[in-house]
């Protein structure tokens, strides 16, 4: 019998070849997984587009860089990941703010809106590093094999990063006088 | 920071910045392939830095040395 070639496989290798028609396919596959996982860290669809579209195109620009018998998903994660870090680099934490904050499924009634806009606005001005931890962590409640992987740190590293968050975010809630 | 004051604030946490997931936005709305493909296009058109700073050394050149210029020319 003769052996079937995995047609996936053979796509990676031409997309490592620098070939337009596999990163089209891959584009194609991957745009939505990518831009979910963009959306948990930067939180705006209209951004998490454009950095999607960023995402791919460092990917087209890195394509001799893939190694084809490693995983194309972890690998466009982590690019998509240091794009986000970048925009939330440039970015000034007020731009980034809605007007008027998304209600939780279970929302407490005992956290006042403007308890949770000020909390919101503290978490946005800690530093990118540590807010997309805290975030993928706590928030979108991510494994923490997968932030890892995602930020190319340890898990322990990441467990640190969250830690180092949240002590910030008491800080900055006790110096607008909420006490946690 | 005591584990019941972290358990607080992860869920003050939560309760100011839910999960996209409960967004209405959370999947891609339409194809980014067409945007994908103007960004390419973009890019393969723009001139990159170095050519343009070997154009600016041109004529840099020319005018400190008019008399290169028919050289220049007999040489295209």
């Amino acid at each position: 019998m003769m052996p079937v070639a995995d047609p996936s496989s053979d796509v990676l290798q031409r997309f490592s070849r620098g070939d337009v028609e596999a990163f089209e396919v891959l584009f194609r596959r991957h745009q939505g997984e990518v831009y979910r996982w963009i959306l948990r860290i930067v939180r705006n669809p209209a951004c998490a587009e454009d950095l999607t579209v960023e995402t791919f195109w460092r990917i087209h620009r890195a394509h001799a860089r893939f190694d084809p018998a490693r995983g194309f998903e972890a690998w466009a994660r982590r690019i998509a990941t240091n794009a986000a870090l970048d925009h939330l680099r440039s970015a000034k934490p007020e731009s980034e703010l809605p007007d008027d904050l998304p209600q939780p499924e279970r929302a407490d009634p005992g956290v006042s809106l403007e308890l949770r806009r000020k909390t919101a606005h503290a978490f946005k001005r800690l530093p990118p590093k540590l807010r997309i931890a805290a975030t993928l962590a706590l928030i979108e409640e991510q494994p923490y094999k997968e932030i890892a992987e995602a930020l190319g740190i340890s898990t322990q590293a990441v467990k640190i990063r969250v830690f180092r968050a949240l002590r910030l975010l008491r800080k900055n809630l006790k110096q607008q006088g909420i006490e946690p | 920071m005591t584990p019941q004051e972290q358990e607080r604030i992860e869920q003050l946490l939560k309760q100011s910045l839910p999960p996209t997931g409960t967004q209405s936005a959370a999947d891609l709305q339409r194809d980014l392939w067409p945007a994908m493909l103007r960004r390419l296009a973009q890019r393969s058109t723009s001139v990159p830095w170095f050519d343009w700073a070997l154009l600016a050394t041109l004529f840099v050149g020319l005018a400190l040395f008019p008399k290169a210029i028919p050289i220049l020319l007999y040489h295209l």
